[in-house]
């Protein structure tokens, strides 16, 4: 049998899963892995939210989008804390949330890789168009903080990867 | 080791230590971060722009999560940390205030600027290049001995943060090698560009008065080995520029002490200037 705080931890990761990233409105904060962690009180729910990159401009839209999802869900106390433990990494992005990605037009990550890391491992990406393996590294740096710019030799068009951070 | 994983721990000795580290810390990305986005729209070619663009990004959430740090340990939040502080109050090193585009602090705005195109001739990517190089791989060490540092806050970011400044150091010594080799001029404009940047680089590691209670309490190494770790990064990839580290340069001290030059107080006064026009106001 289901207790009330089960049921209540039920809806508030439904809820979540209804917050879209702004940036990237086909995954949610869920399928990103921004989740760190959910507290169920009786008179209170906390999420705590890991951000992907510590200068992302979407961070305080997504903490508003997961107050209003939540109340909008029935919860009156809702808190959203931002926290560096665990720290985000792409890793934490959910295989759907990669198939979504790549649907989206934007290659997934590759592994993530702590320390050091060479231009060779993010340039091995796949084309999220066409699935050729041939394609070039333009810029590791793109239009928001998380993508780095490829090109396509086999179907030549430029597409965005997230970045494997 | 104890480990102090709440601000409440932090002792007599060690919180104002932490705090001067963390000021450092916030003040060395808000500036640089600041400097590299004077080159948005007008970078040297497009990807250069993006990628000093995105830099720029980066080192001020970096800059913000320290301040947010700050405001828990009782200082102000960071909207007025960073609005209101005069220079003399800023703990940044001399190398991230230096000033390598004319123009761009106080001296006039570039758009609808009828000089426009003979101040953009007067700036010195390069400089922006060399400085962002050298500062990048200072930051990459440091944050790697954070990583382990005794204060758990900083420890968590730190780890956060290095994910990110690998981009940066990447970045950093993939154009050093390219542009080091690449044709007489760029090697010699690196070089004297590297000869004049390197005491101010020396700077990043001006030991202060907490030293000893951040090593002692291991929040922080001395300042010396991180010195000598930066050193040891970044003379292969000089070397592999062709490019040579000055002999017998003396570290040009007194950022963390809060003496700064004048482009400090004239790149502040652009940055507030909205701000203080009604401080405290909601935009």
């Amino acid at each position: 049998m289901e207790t009330n705080t089960e049921t209540d931890l039920a809806r508030v990761w439904e809820a979540l899963g209804e917050v879209n990233d702004p940036e990237i409105p086909v995954v949610s904060v869920v399928d990103m892995g921004i989740i760190a962690g959910v507290d169920v009180q009786p008179d209170a729910v906390t999420v705590r939210m890991t951000p992907t990159f510590a200068g992302c401009p979407a961070l305080d839209v997504m903490r508003n989008d997961i107050s209003r999802s939540l109340r909008d869900a029935g919860f009156e106390s809702v808190r959203v804390d931002v926290v560096f433990e665990p720290p985000w990494s792409s890793d934490r992005i959910s295989e759907e949330g990669r198939r979504k990605l790549k649907e989206f037009g934007l290659a997934p990550p590759g592994p993530a890789c702590h320390g050091g890391l060479t231009e060779a491992q993010i340039a091995r990406v796949s084309c999220p168009h066409c699935d050729s393996a041939d394609t070039t590294l333009e810029s590791i740096f793109g239009p928001t903080l998380c993508r780095a710019i490829h090109y396509c030799n086999a179907c030549r068009q430029s597409f965005e990867q997230f970045k494997p951070v | 080791m104890t480990t102090m994983t709440a601000p409440s721990k932090l002792d007599a000795a060690t919180k104002p230590a932490v705090i001067d580290l963390l000021y450092r810390l916030a003040d060395d990305g808000l500036i640089i971060g600041h400097r590299n986005s004077e080159w948005t729209g007008i970078g040297p070619i497009l990807e250069e722009d993006i990628a000093f663009s995105s830099m720029a990004q980066d080192k001020m959430g970096h800059a913000l999560a320290f301040y947010r740090m700050l405001h828990e340990l009782g200082e102000p939040d960071p909207e007025r940390i960073t609005f209101e502080r005069g220079p003399e109050a800023f703990r940044c090193c001399s190398l991230v205030a230096m000033e390598f585009l004319s123009g761009s602090s106080g001296q006039g705005d570039l758009c609808n600027n009828p000089v426009r195109d003979e101040l953009l001739y007067r700036g010195d990517w390069c400089g922006s290049l060399v400085r962002q190089f050298l500062f990048a791989e200072a930051d990459a060490v440091r944050m790697a001995a954070l990583e382990n540092s005794a204060y758990e806050p900083l420890a968590h970011l730190a780890r956060k943060l290095r994910g990110e400044i690998k981009y940066h150091t990447l970045h950093g010594r993939l154009l050093m090698e390219k542009l080091g080799e690449a044709t007489p001029e760029s090697g010699e404009r690196l070089q004297s560009t590297l000869t004049l940047l390197w005491p101010h680089a020396l700077g990043i590691f001006e030991p202060t008065r907490f030293e000893s209670a951040l090593a002692e309490a291991k929040i922080c190494p001395p300042e010396s080995e991180l010195c000598d770790q930066w050193r040891s990064e970044v003379t292969p990839i000089i070397a592999k520029s062709g490019l040579k580290i000055p002999a017998r340069a003396m570290p040009h001290y007194g950022g963390r002490a809060g003496k700064h030059g004048p482009e400090l107080a004239a790149l502040l006064e652009a940055m507030q200037r909205v701000y203080m026009l009604s401080p405290g106001a909601t935009w």
